[in-house]
């Protein structure tokens, strides 16, 4: 059979039976793989939170931030006693492989204490030994990793917001995601908002628990969760 | 007929290899092969799309109009490369954290796009088969050795097992620079052998 001479309609006619049928085969092959891949990103989130928490009490906390080529999102396990327990990188796809890619084993490194966050108090306030000055806490302290400044900076940035959830900064306004999801839990503290004197407070979701103008003592029982 | 059939297969591998003599697809060789397994595994996706398109192409080379091949062919080499994109997310997601964006531009990986034209566009499906295997087993060849080469120098590995300590390892060959000395000097390598 000769090839097909170049008019219009059969340029048209070919063009757009091709396109029909790739089209078609993708979408069927979408479909296919689409439990599996979404199955996948379960397992990897589960795997994550189990290894964070390495068996301890504590909660596990998710987190991104812009790095050097793209998102970093991390996993945290802070305990309850307000320490990292460990870390996990779910995604640093876009950082330079053989530099900000390191950020998946360097700051859990045992042997050099100088960058190694596990075992730290999450104070939340993480930054890079060279941008640190004389009044920065030696906890806080962390050491980039060699030649991939920008990435380690947006790790530990990442790392601190996973904290500043946990610390109880963000979670009453609603901001969050945790990782554990819908938990209700009582974030027990003074919420720092105003009562209304109506039974509800300016600031937490929650009741106020008491009818009284004033400060608002009060257990926030709400799913943290969107 | 079996003679052209292994001609066409040894082809890619040595006399026409795709990186050393061919010099197609610099773009993935330089970025993917900074480790010997992400070279091995981009080589290997690129194999199965060059195999799929050029039969796909071979089969439908009379029903493309000669003006509209080069859209055609696209679209075909797309679709592939989507789904074999597709089914790494799902069935290998660590193969596809480490190629990352790697993956979807196999598309425009001239290797591919040329074959179509150069091969599969004039040829009956069973011998572009072959040539695509030939091709994509050459090319996937060159990025493993360009990435154990780069892996060994940078960082004391070798598909990650250690050979000697990370501190004896040349930063500069993880990174770019060192990409286009290691492939420059096996370049060189590979051609002196095949004049002798």
């Amino acid at each position: 059979m000769a090839k097909l001479e170049s008019s219009l309609k059969n340029m048209i006619l070919s063009l757009t039976c091709i396109c029909v049928v790739a089209g078609g085969v993708l979408a069927g092959v979408y479909m296919l793989t689409l439990e599996t891949i979404n199955a996948a990103a379960e397992q990897k989130k589960m795997d994550a939170e189990a290894a964070v928490l390495n068996g301890q009490e504590g909660v596990a906390v998710m987190a991104e931030e812009q790095g050097f080529g793209g998102l970093i999102k991390v996993m945290v396990g802070i305990s309850n006693e307000g320490e990292i327990l460990g870390y996990e990188v779910l995604d640093c796809s876009q950082e330079t492989p053989g530099l900000g890619s390191k950020c998946v084993d360097w700051f859990k490194n045992a042997e050099k204490a100088g960058q190694n966050i596990v075992g730290r108090k999450a104070t939340g306030k993480f930054i890079v030994s060279k941008d640190a000055t004389a009044e920065t806490d030696e906890n806080d302290r962390v050491d980039a990793i060699t030649a991939a400044t920008i990435s380690s900076r947006a790790f530990l940035k990442a790392i601190n917001s996973a904290c500043a959830q946990v610390n109880g900064a963000d979670c009453c306004s609603g901001a969050t995601q945790m990782a554990v999801p819908a938990e209700e839990h009582h974030c027990e503290h003074a919420c720092g908002g105003e009562c209304k004197g109506d039974g509800s407070c300016g600031k937490c979701q929650g009741a106020c628990g008491h009818h009284e103008e004033g400060a608002c003592e009060h257990h926030c029982e709400h799913h943290c969760n969107h | 007929m079996a003679n052209k059939a292994l001609s066409t297969l040894t082809n890619g591998i040595l006399k026409e290899n795709p990186t050393f003599a061919l010099v197609l697809g610099m773009c993935p060789t330089l970025a993917t092969t900074g480790s010997a397994i992400n070279g091995m595994s981009m080589g290997l996706a690129t194999m199965v799309v060059l195999i799929c398109s050029n039969v796909v192409i071979s089969l439908l080379k009379n029903l493309i109009p000669d003006n509209v091949r080069i859209p055609a062919f696209i679209v075909v080499i797309a679709s592939f490369v989507t789904m074999v994109q597709l089914l790494l997310k799902a069935y290998a997601p660590a193969v596809d954290d480490a190629l990352g964006l790697f993956i979807p531009l196999i598309v425009v990986n001239c290797i591919v796009l040329g074959r179509a034209e150069a091969f599969a566009a004039k040829n009956n499906a069973g011998l572009s088969a072959l040539d695509g295997l030939g091709m994509g087993l050459g090319f996937t060849l060159s990025l493993t050795v360009i990435g154990a080469v780069r892996e060994l120098l940078g960082t004391g590995k070798v598909f990650d097992i250690a050979i000697f300590s990370e501190n004896y390892g040349m930063l500069i060959f993880v990174l770019a620079p060192g990409a286009f000395i290691a492939l420059g000097y096996l370049m060189a390598i590979v051609n002196k052998i095949q004049k002798k």
